[in-house]
């Protein structure tokens, strides 16, 4: 379970914290390693402060096989019984197609077009700093 | 894009996450280098990405071998991965959606099946497994491809 890995990463993936949303956003391929740290990292931000949503961009990614599908489903989950929802933004339509033929369809997991429009959503529900007046509460 | 890998074929080992990366980054370049349009490129780059990965996590690593085909004028590429695991005892089964023997989520040979227009798969107990798959490039039929 500890994070050190002697594997090359690409990159670690940062995981910005804006309010009580954390914003992710990929880009270009992913090794196995850095997804999976990604999950962990996720993970203990979630837990560690008064995180409400997660926000994981993927219009910088240009593949999502069924290992990313379930790092991604993994992540909701996870999120999830931590007491926060997370919102998928920006998949490429390619990708979209493409893991509806693999049999992904992710269930389960929310989906916006735009990082805007999933921090908005967030927002409708109260996660982010709700706007003074009419909090509303119903799923879109 | 990059520099002409051409139209030669290739063979990248699979023993890392780091060759599954590079995997996925040849065929994608080969693919567009080919004339693939984007949603065929994205298919066939994630049943490369399911493949290889089968062959390094159950077969304990292995090979793809990458070749540029042709049939009556239609352009294609053909991936082999070849790995000397353990074989798959029930194919029936791993080919079927839901099957999982371990991370994933189960769609990762039956998925890379829907994913591309050929598939074939050979596996022995003991000796390992081979799948073969081939894309080609869709498009209109094209009534009179002059001989």
């Amino acid at each position: 379970m500890t994070a050190a890995s002697t594997f090359p990463y690409e990159g670690h993936v940062p995981v910005l914290r804006l309010g009580g949303v954390l914003l992710v956003t990929l880009q270009g391929d992913l090794y196995d390693s850095t997804a999976e740290q990604l999950r962990q990292d996720i993970g203990e931000t979630a837990s560690d402060s008064a995180v409400t949503g997660v926000v994981i961009d993927l219009s910088g990614v240009e593949i999502v096989d069924s290992f990313m599908g379930r790092v991604l489903s993994d992540v909701a989950a996870m999120t999830r019984l931590l007491a926060a929802q997370t919102v998928v933004a920006g998949m490429r339509p390619a990708v979209a197609i493409t893991l509806v033929e693999l049999g992904l369809t992710l269930p389960g997991l929310r989906t916006a077009l735009s990082t805007e429009d999933a921090m908005r959503q967030l927002g409708d529900e109260g996660s982010v700093l709700p706007r003074a007046g009419r909090p509303h509460r119903e799923r879109p | 894009m990059t520099h002409s890998t051409g139209s030669v074929s290739a063979c990248l080992p699979i023993h890392s996450d780091l060759d599954l990366v590079r995997v996925r980054q040849h065929v994608r370049q080969m693919t567009a280098h080919l004339g693939f349009g984007l949603v065929e490129q994205t298919k066939l780059v994630t049943a490369a990405s399911e493949l290889a990965r089968n062959a390094l996590v159950h077969g304990g690593g292995g090979q793809m071998e990458c070749a540029p085909v042709t049939t009556g004028g239609i352009r294609g590429l053909r991936l082999v991965f070849s790995d000397q695991g353990p074989g798959i005892a029930d194919l029936e089964q791993a080919l079927s959606d839901g099957y999982t023997s371990g991370e994933g989520l189960g769609m990762g040979l039956g998925g890379a099946r829907r994913l591309v227009h050929e598939f074939s798969i050979d596996s022995r107990r003991g000796v390992g497994t081979t799948v073969a798959v081939t894309s080609w490039i869709s498009g209109p039929p094209r009534p009179r491809e002059a001989h």
